[in-house]
């Protein structure tokens, strides 16, 4: 046995004390504060499920052309977004959809000026390095109890949640792809007296462009990944089928919804990547 | 006036500069520093003037702090210490915009690896300086297109840069930086990563540039026939230090140390030196007005077996001895009608071209200048000496 230097209950309790005082005090605050997100998943939520289904497919096939220029490409997408619906997962594959966006949308908001952050200033990176370790690897019901004391079950805290988890990725391919820049192309700007901003915009952003579309591609697999998880804290959508089909023994049930997120994944993944792939080939 | 002047630069690679430069003023040995400290020793007390209107080249192997003394003229690099002067104007002391600005519009740089913008068209690429600049889409296209033609690349400009070969690549590079009417043009070893016979055809093209704008080129090569092609001046750097500063033919003709030597034994000199260097001015030369008797007299007097005879400062021709001879028989007046014609080469003419002259006769060789001028005559044991130094040293070894 490993000598007991420091008692766990000690380690502990202060750590709980302090969640404890946070969720008193600060509850009320925080969630006037994060009013505006939570309207926001609802009103993405309401907008995907209440538009007529062949309107949203529509969207869909119409944003893969504008990815691929390959006609093919865009209806195989609308095909593989008509076939959820054929097996009766249209409103919970919207709920899940409104969720991703959502958060993917973040996590690119948030992702890029971080990485662009990392890729510039060394000490942000040092610091940036560890805390990614810990938002990839620490299991993601750790700190989902915290978020559920704070913001209750529901969507907001599946935001919180899914958004930790999938960020990750964005941030670090975009701090590679700026490093990866090719530092003579970098030095050329500099030398004909590009300002810092110009250099980014004009230079390093665009270069680094197929690196950022492959973590924005990573960014969306993951966050599909925590659609299971998100629906244990109270999200509709296909997770919550999974669930129920785990709940009820009902196989069926479950690998039908898990075949939905599956399909789902396969849409995101092929667009985004075909995004980044047209980048790639303009830029050789 | 000088352009550019930098006086006592140092620069010391590290996390702590500062405190190896007292080391470094003492004279501490790139290794030692190195092995004592983990700091590099980049440039040790380099002092340059580089003249308006010449190419000075910057000469030495990887490693001789060449790349990174061409990126403290436009600061890419901070130096540790040291002073750098453009136009009078300190660049030490620029603020970060007006930096940019001195960028902009004083100096523009080509690159090794060409640092073409692989996600702009050629013409987007060759505007890019004038982009900075903030010059209108139309003007800096217009210009743009310009410069393009002036390098030989009309038809390329919607083109991407991986659809060129290297060197139009690097046509491309010239073009962009000439682009911004910058008086000052840095070129980081700008022809190395081409093949030897782009590499030629990219020199006489920027030498042909150079005689039309006249800008003040800095030149970084390792190749010294490229230097001594191009440069008006060369700088020799080894291990960071000045070794050696002049023009071409003071470096040929006298080297500073071994180091410098032993680079030189690969040129070819013959293409470098021409026939001013291997000419000796004759303490003697005659005049048509000369009478014959007095002409001899002065043959015999030297021992020479001919005399170059002037008519005013034109070279009139050869008296040969045999001649003089014949002249003073025959109670000639002046040795005018006595002369035999003289094969002439101008001063300008490489000696490889003067060698093979010298080889198709055994006849007397006189050196003109531009304008016709005697300046001396050719003398064969200098152009052997000249263009074989170590053969004709060993030669005259053995003959001892």
């Amino acid at each position: 046995m490993f000598p007991e230097l420091i008692s766990a209950r000690d380690l502990q309790r202060p750590i709980d004390a302090f969640v404890n005082g946070l969720v008193t005090q600060y509850s009320d605050v925080l969630r006037s504060l994060t009013q505006p997100l939570l309207d926001l998943l609802i009103w993405a939520d309401d907008l995907l499920r209440h538009s007529p289904w062949w309107a949203i497919i529509a969207v869909v096939m119409a944003v893969a052309w504008l990815g691929s220029r390959r006609w093919r490409f865009s209806l195989a997408m609308g095909g593989l977004l008509a076939l959820l619906g054929a097996i009766g997962l249209w409103e919970a594959s919207m709920q899940t959809l409104s969720l991703m966006l959502v958060a993917v949308a973040f996590s690119v908001m948030l992702g890029i000026p971080v990485g662009i952050a990392m890729a510039s200033v060394r000490w942000i990176r040092a610091v940036m390095l560890p805390i990614l370790d810990v938002m990839q690897t620490m299991p993601s019901f750790v700190y989902l109890i915290p978020v559920v004391m704070l913001f209750n079950l529901g969507k907001l805290a599946a935001l919180f949640a899914t958004v930790i988890y999938a960020v990750p990725p964005v941030i670090r391919l975009t701090d590679l792809g700026i490093r990866l820049v090719d530092a003579e192309v970098l030095e050329a700007s500099r030398a004909f007296g590009a300002s810092r901003s110009r250099q980014l915009f004009g230079v390093q952003l665009p270069l680094a462009l197929p690196n950022i579309m492959a973590g924005i591609n990573q960014t969306t697999m993951m966050a599909l990944a925590m659609v299971v998880i998100a629906s244990m804290i109270g999200v509709r959508g296909l997770g919550y089928e999974v669930l129920q089909g785990i709940n009820r023994l009902q196989v069926g049930r479950g690998l039908l919804a898990g075949t939905g997120i599956v399909i789902l994944a396969i849409i995101f993944d092929r667009i985004t990547q075909q995004f980044g792939h047209r980048q790639h080939t303009r830029g050789g | 006036m000088n352009k550019i002047e930098v006086r006592h630069i140092y620069k010391i690679f590290g996390p702590h500069p500062e405190r190896w430069m007292a080391a470094a003023r003492d004279g501490l040995s790139k290794e030692a520093m190195l092995q004592q400290g983990g700091h590099t020793l980049g440039l040790r007390d380099i002092s340059l003037s580089i003249e308006a209107g010449h190419i000075h080249v910057i000469m030495g192997l990887s490693g001789s702090g060449k790349s990174t003394l061409i990126r403290h003229f436009n600061r890419l690099i901070e130096p540790s210490a040291g002073q750098i002067l453009v136009d009078g104007v300190d660049v030490m002391g620029l603020k970060p915009r007006e930096l940019e600005k001195f960028r902009q519009r004083k100096m523009s740089m080509v690159f090794q690896r060409f640092g073409l913008m692989p996600h702009r068209t050629v013409l987007d690429n060759v505007a890019y300086g004038l982009a900075v600049q903030g010059v209108r889409r139309a003007e800096r296209s217009e210009r743009a297109r310009h410069w393009l033609d002036q390098v030989g690349l009309s038809g390329f400009e919607a083109q991407y840069p991986h659809q060129l070969s290297g060197g139009m690549q690097q046509r491309v590079g010239l073009a962009r930086a000439l682009a911004t009417d910058a008086e000052i043009l840095l070129m980081d070893e700008a022809f190395s990563a081409l093949d030897p016979l782009i590499r030629h055809e990219m020199q006489d093209q920027l030498l042909s540039l150079q005689s039309q704008l006249n800008k003040t080129i800095v030149f970084i090569t390792h190749d010294l026939d490229e230097a001594l092609r191009l440069g008006n001046r060369i700088a020799i750097l080894k291990d960071g230090e000045l070794i050696q500063e002049g023009t071409p033919e003071d470096i040929l003709l006298s080297p500073a140390n071994d180091y410098i030597e032993s680079f030189l034994q690969d040129v070819n000199r013959g293409k470098v030196l021409n026939a001013s260097h291997a000419c000796v001015e004759r303490s003697l030369t005659l005049t048509m007005r000369t009478q014959p008797v007095r002409a001899l007299e002065r043959l015999v007097a030297r021992g020479y077996d001919y005399v170059a005879v002037l008519d005013g400062k034109r070279l009139a021709g050869v008296l040969m001895r045999a001649d003089a001879k014949r002249a003073v028989q025959e109670g000639a007046r002046d040795i005018s009608r006595y002369l035999s014609d003289m094969a002439s080469v101008p001063a300008s003419a490489g000696l490889d071209e003067v060698l093979a002259h010298l080889l198709r006769t055994p006849e007397p060789v006189a050196v003109t200048d531009d304008q016709g001028e005697f300046v001396g005559v050719l003398s064969r044991s200098k152009v052997v000496e000249l263009v074989t130094p170590s053969a004709s040293g060993d030669a005259s070894r053995q003959a001892a």
